[in-house]
């Protein structure tokens, strides 16, 4: 039986969040009861955040290999070739806890740690996007979430200057005590020129450079691996505070220090700040290190070894340099106005050894921390089969579509994009709004096209095809602009995973996203897990969200959604039409909230994906629109709103699930001549049908119904729940 | 054309105008480090679009005091072509080489969206390749640009002609709602009295080849191109 050090108490122990089971194992490992400070690391080194003790055994089920794959999960971030010796960088990241608790900060934060991992790897940060769950529009907590959280990703992106380019938001009311904010950051680098974490060089310094060390964000892991309960507002200290004016500084410092050969390995300060990036560090290198903690820069007096290793401070990192470069590296942090300070020597102990002032105060043996941590195979319960639903027929569906495009789901996002600068650094082809964005390679006529993509009402429904579902959205939405998918990152943000159901859900959303991955080809690089999304026993819809990449070989062949000439024929390409089970339609006309998913055909996918995308290869197609939420008819007036046009339609359907399916690996298109491409289509096995014409300056049926563009974007623009 | 483009810690549209200003003239400009106390032969300088020093104390203001501005001041004051966008037209007034101040936004927000604007004179040098009056479409970013100066100041600069552009409609009306940010009357860019330093919220670097969404901004460097030479 193990007992406790004198500055430790079953009741500390406890406060750590570490079960009894888990100090015994501590205790084990230690050989001893561990000390206040090395308690401390314990419990941010095992909290789920850091360990991914409940995911991880179903995490090594995703593919992630592939012949574009340079580096998948385990750094910082994934790395994909591109050719011509480049490789796009990228990966997403929760800030869900800190964000419901402080959204400003907690959202800006986010934004600062996700770049940081990115740029760690030596690439230029080019993109960001995010994806945004919030409680029901009337809530009286969704507004204040909204405000706080659009400003913080503006006010930390527009300042470091990397442009803001896509992201998604759904509001329901299971996420009314629980937001999410799921960032994500694309970057460019050389490929001889990345940067890994691994410190296996024996004898070199340890170097912290950034901002100085304060109380901030202590246990913000931790927190971030448990419920919420009423008392959660007390948490607000555990949020960090973002400073993006440092940001910007510590990526030029050390994009600067990169062009040099000195680093022999850095690791951004991320949750768990300087426990976790030691230890992984020495981790991954198989070496053991001594930090001196004293040494450390600090905000402010009389800080303690344990505050100095659990602090979440932002914009700090921590590299080993070769030795004799310090001087070097130590005049661009200084010329940048940055903190530099040598804290630490790589050993070969295979221990974290930490000193002040020349005495020990802790010493933990590192694998059996860093790799030993706990994995779980929680029990886990399936999702109910969801039986078929009838949903009544439109009655007006102009009526039900003025409905659905002024609806909080799919009413314009411009309120929020229009805070975010999207267009700095000069590289932006397609700006928000569209279904992908497509970002330029700098000084090339390539472009990188990013989307991040979930439907968790799906997944509430069936786990696995709305995993599958997030993956093939990620690849249609890539394939409407032309662009060839790549890999993607994932994002899952489930509840409480000690609930069977919810490990379910967890269980049954990655096997579907492995399944598509697989199929679509597109592996997973690198991710994240949000744990205990839940408040007071409510837990959020299952929301495992995919950020994809994608690459077009030449950005002067490109589809928009916008329409584009009067007297296009616009084309469904892709079928069957018809599933109401799930849809926008069913809720927003009907209150229904129920039914099956709709099917995934992996198959399909790719087969009109990859037809689409030979289409704009070829040049013979510019407009483009996957048809996802609301279904086709809500895709026609996205596409007649872009481009200021209207549709006459043609087709002599009438059934509301025609209209408002959600069927999946459907495109709409539009084009001058539909002759070849009915033609190709014949040849290729697809299916196609005529919907309509572009004219005039409304959306009218062959019935003579009709509604002007000027009525449906009043309501598509003035409907945002700010 | 030699051109310097001031590097304020924070500054993020540096590398933006140096493209342009490459791709305009042929030549790459000098990239001038704030803490320099000395700035190389220059026809034109820029200072940057950005959130020099975080934007802390005040936008512009912290940069308006490092030690190339002394010198930047005193080029200005010699007749040398200054440009200041966004950023840059904030430092310009906190270092007094422009009259007025930019304000926070109207509605509070940030910004981030393409404008409409008039090019009040097209004989100055920034804007000989403007038609006269022509309505020009550029992006603004930004969460102070909302142009403000004491009576006196505003009917001064509005008699002088010192009025470059003006936020706009499609129409070319410079009307309450085509006015982004709250400026008084509808100001996005001035110069000063001797016409030689012209500070302006909107982006012109951002709209200068079509796959960006326009080429609306070219103009303005080619005049100074055609001017400076």
């Amino acid at each position: 039986m193990s007992n406790y050090h004198p500055e430790t108490s079953a009741e500390i122990v406890a406060e750590h969040g570490l079960s009894p089971d888990e100090y015994e194992k501590a205790f084990e490992i230690m050989g001893r009861a561990p000390n206040l400070l090395e308690l401390g690391i314990f419990s941010v080194m095992w909290s789920e955040h850091c360990s991914y003790k409940s995911s991880k055994l179903w995490l090594k089920t995703l593919p992630t290999e592939g012949p574009q794959v340079i580096q998948g999960p385990g750094e910082n971030a994934g790395v994909v070739d591109i050719g011509d010796g480049q490789a796009v960088i990228f990966k997403i990241e929760s800030h869900n806890h800190p964000s419901f608790i402080e959204p400003y900060q907690g959202a800006a934060t986010g934004v600062g740690g996700i770049l940081r991992d990115v740029f760690t790897m030596g690439a230029r940060p080019v993109a960001n996007l995010n994806a945004l769950r919030f409680g029901a529009p009337d809530h009286p907590r969704t507004k204040h979430l909204v405000k706080g959280v659009v400003a913080g990703i503006g006010g930390y992106g527009n300042c470091v200057g990397v442009p803001t380019v896509g992201g998604e938001i759904n509001f329901h009311p299971a996420y009314n005590g629980n937001c999410l904010v799921n960032a994500m950051t694309v970057g460019l680098a050389d490929t001889d020129k990345i940067f890994y974490s691994a410190a296996s060089d024996i004898g070199v310094p340890v170097v912290y450079v950034g901002s100085k060390t304060g109380r901030d964000g202590i246990h913000g892991a931790t927190m971030a691996s448990t419920e919420f309960d009423e008392d959660s507002e007390e948490k607000r200290p555990t949020v960090q505070v973002g400073d993006p004016f440092t940001e910007k500084l510590l990526i030029e410092a050390c994009l600067e220090l990169m062009a040099t050969d000195a680093i022999l390995a850095i690791q951004d300060m991320g949750a768990a700040g300087l426990t976790s990036s030691s230890f992984e560090m020495a981790s991954k290198g198989g070496t053991g290190v001594v930090l001196e903690l004293d040494k450390v820069p600090m905000r402010e007096d009389g800080m303690t070894p344990y505050e100095l290793m659990l602090s979440e401070s932002q914009e700090r990192m921590l590299m080993t340099l070769k030795p004799g470069r310090e001087a070097e590296a130590q005049a661009i942090f200084e010329k940048w106005g940055l903190d530099f300070a040598v804290v630490g020597t790589i050993t070969d102990t295979g221990r974290m050894q930490l000193k002040w002032q020349g005495e020990s105060v802790g010493d933990l043996p590192i694998d059996p921390l860093a790799l030993a941590s706990p994995e779980y195979d929680r029990p886990h319960a399936p999702t109910p089969e969801q039986a078929a639903i009838d949903v009544p027929e439109s009655r007006d569906l102009l009526a039900d579509l003025l409905t659905l495009v002024g609806s909080a789901d799919l009413c314009s996002r411009r309120w929020v994009w229009e805070q975010y600068d999207h267009m700095v650094m000069g590289d932006t082809i397609q700006r928000p709004g569209g279904d992908a964005a497509v970002v330029r390679v700098h000084g090339s006529n390539k472009g990188l096209a990013m989307s991040v993509d979930c439907s968790p009402r799906y997944c509430l429904a069936d786990p696995k095809a709305g995993g599958a579902q997030a993956v093939a959205e990620g690849f249609r939405n890539l394939s409407a602009v032309g662009a060839k998918p790549l890999a993607v990152t994932n994002n899952l943000n489930f509840g409480n995973p000690e609930k069977p159901l919810i490990m379910g859900q967890l269980v049954g959303a990655i096997e579907g996203m492995g399944e598509a991955c697989k199929a679509l080809d597109m592996p997973v690089v690198s991710g994240n897990v949000s744990l205990y999304n839940e408040t007071e026993g409510q837990a959020i819809l299952p929301t495992p969200v995919i950020g994809s990449v994608g690459l077009l070989a030449d950005i002067d062949r490109m589809a928009t959604v916008a329409l584009k000439r009067d007297g296009d024929t616009l084309v469904l390409i892709g079928g069957p039409s018809g599933h109401l089970g799930q849809s926008i339609y069913a809720r927003e006309c009907h209150g229904i909230e129920a039914g099956p998913a709709p099917a995934i055909d992996l198959a399909a996918e790719t087969k009109v994906g990859n037809f689409v995308r030979g289409l704009i290869e070829e040049g013979l197609l510019d407009t483009c629109h996957d048809i996802s939420d609301g279904g086709l008819m809500v895709a026609m007036a996205e596409m007649a709103l872009a481009g200021d046009k209207g549709v006459a339609v043609v087709s002599a359907e009438t059934a509301t699930g025609f209209w408002y399916g959600e069927d999946q690996a459907r495109y709409l298109v539009a084009l001058p001549d539909a002759a070849p491409l009915q033609e190709r289509a014949k040849q290729a096995g697809l299916g196609i049908h005529i919907v309509g014409k572009v004219e005039g300056r409304d959306i009218s049926l062959p019935s003579g119904q009709k509604v002007a563009l000027s009525e449906l974007r009043l309501q598509h623009e003035s409907n945002f729940p700010t | 054309m030699k051109a310097g483009v001031i590097v304020f810690p924070g500054s993020n549209c540096d590398r933006d105008v140096a493209v342009v200003l490459e791709a305009v003239s042929g030549q790459a400009p000098a990239m001038v480090w704030h803490g320099d106390n000395k700035l190389p032969d220059l026809d034109l300088i820029v200072l940057p679009g950005g959130f020099s020093y975080g934007d802390y104390l005040r936008c512009g203001a912290m940069s308006a005091k490092s030690p190339i501005m002394h010198e930047v001041v005193k080029r200005a004051n010699e007749g040398v072509a200054v440009l200041g966008i966004c950023n840059g037209f904030q430092v310009l007034t906190e270092s007094g080489l422009l009259p007025g101040a930019l304000m926070r936004n109207r509605d509070l927000d940030f910004i981030c969206r393409d404008v409409f604007l008039r090019v009040e004179d097209c004989a100055s040098r920034f804007t000989l390749n403007y038609e006269d009056e022509q309505t020009i479409r550029i992006p603004i970013a930004h969460h102070d640009g909302n142009y403000f100066a004491d009576a006196e100041t505003l009917s001064r600069i509005e008699g002088e002609g010192q009025v470059m552009f003006r936020y706009c409609d499609a129409d070319g009306q410079a009307t309450p709602e085509a006015n982004p940010n709250g400026s008084l009357n509808n100001i996005a860019g001035i110069v000063n009295e001797n016409g030689n330093v012209l500070g302006m919220m909107p982006h012109p670097e951002r709209m200068t080849e079509a796959a960006l969404g326009g080429c609306d901004g070219r103009p303005l460097f080619e005049s100074l191109l055609e001017t400076l030479s």
